[in-house]
């Protein structure tokens, strides 16, 4: 028995948070005396995984995998892990690998707990730390199947490094002409966008802005500091911003190191869609705000004379370092 | 077209969050319940192919009989009818069996679930009921038509989205986007009065495996108070950004 992890990538290349689930996996790993083995899919050099704690690549290589299809994905990982005898199958939160890690648990029959952080409270009985009420909560899951499939909550562990020697080995699954009956016809990407799922810095604007018209500043400031944007459920529901943006708890949730609110008050289900991000820093007028209240910075003022100081600051501060 | 809506009893996104008996269970105390955000939108959806398709919307839910106003009120919405299945949806893996029971012997063409509940955020039943039946999925839906048997999707992706084809019987995970917010219906008078006296049907669970449980709850440690930082000083907070919290 091994663990397995699927390391991500996206044109050959790995996700960040391959190297995440493979620093999370390591140190399960060494708490069940076990090791750590990744499958890839079409992934390019694997050699860099040895650096996080891979011990063994499973590389699959299949031009019929070259677009993502969650049920032929969860079959590559489920014939990966009864290859490797995987007691424990770690998964990522990307999109994508939320939408194959339930057909990999039935395949497995195996439990599942998704949006895990931190390590296992226990590994006999198997009980992890899991986020639930969108943030609001935590619960301790226990897991009572033989086979366990964890979904790793994002941004949760963070990226450490642990070299090992790894041993690489390709890896032919049976590929079923029926895992493609859901077929990609198109693929729209926000280009020249960073997005809110890959960033680590997300500048989000809320009502105080006044006006679609006055996020040009926070674009600006985004760019600066390389971060996506985002914005709150009212701007979203004004329409001055795409849907993609709204954070929250019924938009999407951000797990950034830096989430900057600029014009929010911070709404619960607002805070209850941002709280997993590490540093918040708010920026509003109204020091009564409740975002105050779960801010780790906080400036008062009014955001159109802050936000274009902030950007001149930030542009010097950039050059220097 | 017959399709299945599977409704999850929900506390309001307001809800302060609570736990008693020694942190082993939810504090249901003063909690308002609503229809999952993210299946309300797929019920909307199901809606409009009722009124544009000629489908008939059954929803579902498993829970106890303290659930049965969150149907009534999907069934104010528009739903034909409902089904509760009498039992205590404690496991993804527990209710996509149940449900998946419920589909089979339905027929149903269509099964919208939202791509996640906002008490458990397990986010797997949808998944999990395409495990179990092998159909067709679709998961972070924002868009769906029907022609005959044809289906076309979108799907959130990360930065941007994708657009997917496939045939029925078909599952998906719903969230915002498959209808808009303004899209959402009130429940008027009349839908209120006609949701009282349509079927809703209760279901024994039938015997199904119960993979992981929720041992306790823990809320979130309190957290430090802010620290200001002048609107003269933003220096400060640039510093403060760079050698403190180490994040730019």
């Amino acid at each position: 028995m091994s663990l397995l992890i699927y390391a991500e990538s996206a044109e050959g290349k790995f996700k960040k948070v391959a190297f995440e689930l493979a620093s999370y996996a390591k140190k399960v790993a060494e708490s069940l005396g076990t090791t750590v083995t990744a499958v890839t899919i079409n992934a390019g050099d694997v050699s860099e995984l040895a650096k996080y704690g891979v011990d063994k690549v499973l590389k699959v290589k299949n031009e019929a995998l070259s677009g993502f299809s969650a049920k032929a994905y969860a079959d590559v990982i489920k014939q990966a892990a009864q290859k490797e005898g995987a007691k424990v199958v770690v998964l990522s939160s990307t999109t994508d690998s939320i939408y194959l890690s339930s057909l990999v648990a039935v395949g497995l029959d195996a439990g599942f707990a998704s949006n895990v952080v931190g390590l296992p409270v226990s590994t006999n009985p198997f009980q992890v730390k899991r986020t639930a009420f969108s943030n609001k909560a935590f619960t301790i899951t226990e897991i009572t199947t033989n086979v366990k499939v964890l979904g790793l909550a994002k941004n949760s562990y963070g990226i450490i490094e642990n070299n090992v020697s790894i041993a690489e080995e390709d890896f032919n699954p049976t590929i079923d002409a029926a895992d493609f009956s859901v077929k990609v016809t198109a693929v729209e990407k926000s280009s020249g966008k960073i997005a809110i799922a890959d960033a680590d810095i997300v500048v989000s604007g809320g009502r105080g802005l006044k006006g679609p018209e006055n996020w040009g500043m926070i674009e600006e400031l985004a760019s600066v500091l390389g971060a996506a944007t985002a914005c709150s459920k009212p701007v979203s529901d004004l329409g001055w911003r795409p849907h993609a943006e709204h954070v929250g708890q019924t938009g999407k949730p951000v797990a950034t190191n830096l989430y900057i609110a600029i014009g929010i008050s911070g709404a619960i289900q607002h805070i209850a869609g941002i709280n997993s991000s590490k540093v918040k820093v708010v920026i509003n007028n109204d020091p009564e705000a409740p975002f105050f209240k779960v801010a780790d910075y906080g400036v008062v003022g009014d955001a159109f004379e802050i936000v274009p100081q902030l950007i001149e600051k930030l542009k010097a501060f950039k050059a220097q370092h | 077209m017959k399709i299945l809506v599977c409704i999850s009893h929900v506390p309001d996104t307001t809800s302060k969050i609570n736990f008693v008996n020694g942190d082993s269970e939810f504090d249901t105390n003063g909690v308002q319940y609503v229809i999952n955000p993210n299946d309300e939108f797929g019920l909307t959806r199901a809606i409009w192919f009722q009124e544009q398709q000629g489908a008939t919307v059954t929803v579902v839910n498993v829970g106890g009989p303290e659930t049965e106003p969150t149907l009534r009120k999907a069934l104010a919405i528009g739903a034909n009818e409902a089904i509760r299945i009498n039992a205590n949806p404690t496991d993804g893996f527990f209710v996509a069996q149940q449900l998946a029971e419920v589909i089979k012997s339905g027929g149903y063409d269509v099964v919208i679930a939202g791509k996640e509940s906002l008490d458990y955020n397990g986010g797997m039943v949808p998944g999990m009921m395409a495990g179990i039946l092998g159909y067709n999925f679709v998961n972070s839906c924002v868009g769906l038509t029907i022609d005959g048997t044809n289906v076309t999707a979108n799907r959130e992706i990360d930065g941007g989205k994708e657009t997917l084809s496939t045939t029925l019987p078909i599952i998906i995970g719903s969230q915002k986007g498959l209808v808009e917010e303004k899209d959402l219906r009130i429940p008027n008078m009349r839908g209120i009065m006609t949701a009282r006296t349509k079927v809703l049907t209760i279901l024994e669970p039938i015997a199904a495996n119960v993979n992981t449980k929720a041992v306790k709850f823990e809320k979130p440690a309190p957290k430090s108070a802010v620290q200001l930082v002048s609107a003269d000083n933003l220096d400060e907070l640039i510093n403060l950004l760079h050698n403190e919290a180490k994040v730019i």
